[in-house]
């Protein structure tokens, strides 16, 4: 064994030859290169794309079923749903006749760019004004994971506590919409709901909430309002984008460039 | 978790840019984790030996360099330390503080042969 590095081969170490290489790249670097690769592929069909997040059993896919149903004629989805095992998500979807596929992760415990590149072959993106990305159940990993999408959009359920966005800040910063779910059940538990906003605001003083049960309905308007303005907006801004030839997916990439 | 997926792509990148330098060996390995950035340097020690095993970065010294959180209030305009995530200024209070540092999570340096 080499007794310089401890190393099994048996190179010799020669001191003349060792040298420092400076580096200094971004772990997140290869990342980020294939989610600005997908954000500007996705700005050409001006499709407005949201990475959905949450702890599991926050009611991401049924909040989704509700959406896809409700919105049927109005709004064209498509949606990519991650889990590490199963289709049962994506078949949940499917059943609401929109396209849908399930991407697994195996031991993984978030989505990442480069799965989003190739899960969105076979959509048909240019008649699609939404992509919803459900990501893996997972309040730590999948902030750090650009994927290319236009908003984070956070889920939390009453059912699970209100310092949340206190335990896990990283999510509920990268977060632009908290959609605070099962309010139905309120009466039954102690959560405190304007505590809940604080925290989260703590975090995250630009965060936009929306209060919401996809069980009873209460809320969910608000929340396709929220989406058919974004809709309106990103068609906006592309079109605006193309006038003067400077794409939103380029300022994005410059303005994470310069942070 | 995410972890082993950073550090995966921490050898893959020594590895490329060793063998730009047409290097055989790569002794070290240094990396800079902010306190706030969400990564726990424990676990990525840990996988980093499994990662390298076998590559050309087996065996090298791995070092962990952290970077400590730091805020700066835009009310009192006073810089603190941070050890979580939040915008309230741990000296006036104020929903006010932006964070300068603490974020990184960045491949610095490494030495090869």
């Amino acid at each position: 064994m080499c007794i310089d590095c401890g190393c099994d081969s048996d190179h010799e170490h020669d001191e003349k030859n060792s040298r420092t290489i400076r580096i200094e790249e971004d772990l997140l670097a290869k990342n980020n290169r294939l989610a600005n690769n997908n954000r500007t592929r996705f700005s050409a069909d001006q499709l407005l794309v949201l990475n959905l997040v949450s702890s599991p059993g926050s009611g991401k896919t049924s909040i989704l079923e509700r959406t896809l149903t409700d919105l049927k004629g109005q709004i064209d989805f498509a949606v990519l749903e991650g889990d590490q095992q199963t289709t049962n998500d994506a078949d949940r979807i499917a059943a609401t006749g929109v396209a849908v596929k399930q991407i697994n992760t195996g031991a993984g415990c978030h989505l990442d760019a480069h799965m989003i590149g190739h899960g969105v072959a076979g959509f048909d993106l240019a008649a699609t004004d939404i992509l919803m990305i459900e990501n893996v159940g997972n309040l730590v990993c999948p902030a750090s994971f650009d994927l290319g999408e236009d908003h984070k959009v956070v889920v939390l359920s009453v059912t699970e506590g209100e310092d949340k966005p206190l335990k896990y800040p990283q999510m509920f910063q990268a977060a632009d919409l908290m959609l605070i779910n099962k309010i139905d059940l309120l009466p039954y538990l102690r959560f405190d709901l304007e505590e809940c906003k604080t925290f989260a605001r703590q975090v995250n003083p630009e965060i936009e909430i929306i209060e919401l049960s996809c069980h009873s309905g209460e809320g969910m308007t608000a929340w396709y309002a929220w989406l058919t303005a974004g809709v309106a907006r990103k068609q906006r801004d592309e079109e605006r984008g193309k006038q003067i030839g400077y794409s939103p997916a380029t300022r994005y990439e410059e303005r994470a460039t310069k942070e | 978790m995410h972890e082993l997926s950073l550090t995966q792509s921490i050898v893959e990148l020594a590895i490329e840019h060793a063998k730009r330098e047409k290097a055989v060996v790569i002794r070290s390995i240094t990396v800079e984790i902010g306190a706030l950035s969400g990564v726990v340097a424990d676990a990525m020690e840990f996988a980093f030996d499994v990662c390298s095993k076998g590559t050309m970065a087996d065996g090298a010294r791995f070092e962990i360099r952290h970077i400590p959180g730091r805020g700066r209030c835009l009310e009192c305009h006073e810089e603190s330390e941070l050890e979580t995530l939040t915008h309230i200024c741990p000296l006036c209070g104020n929903l006010a503080l932006e964070t300068i540092q603490g974020q990184e999570m960045k491949f610095t340096e490494m030495e090869v042969d």
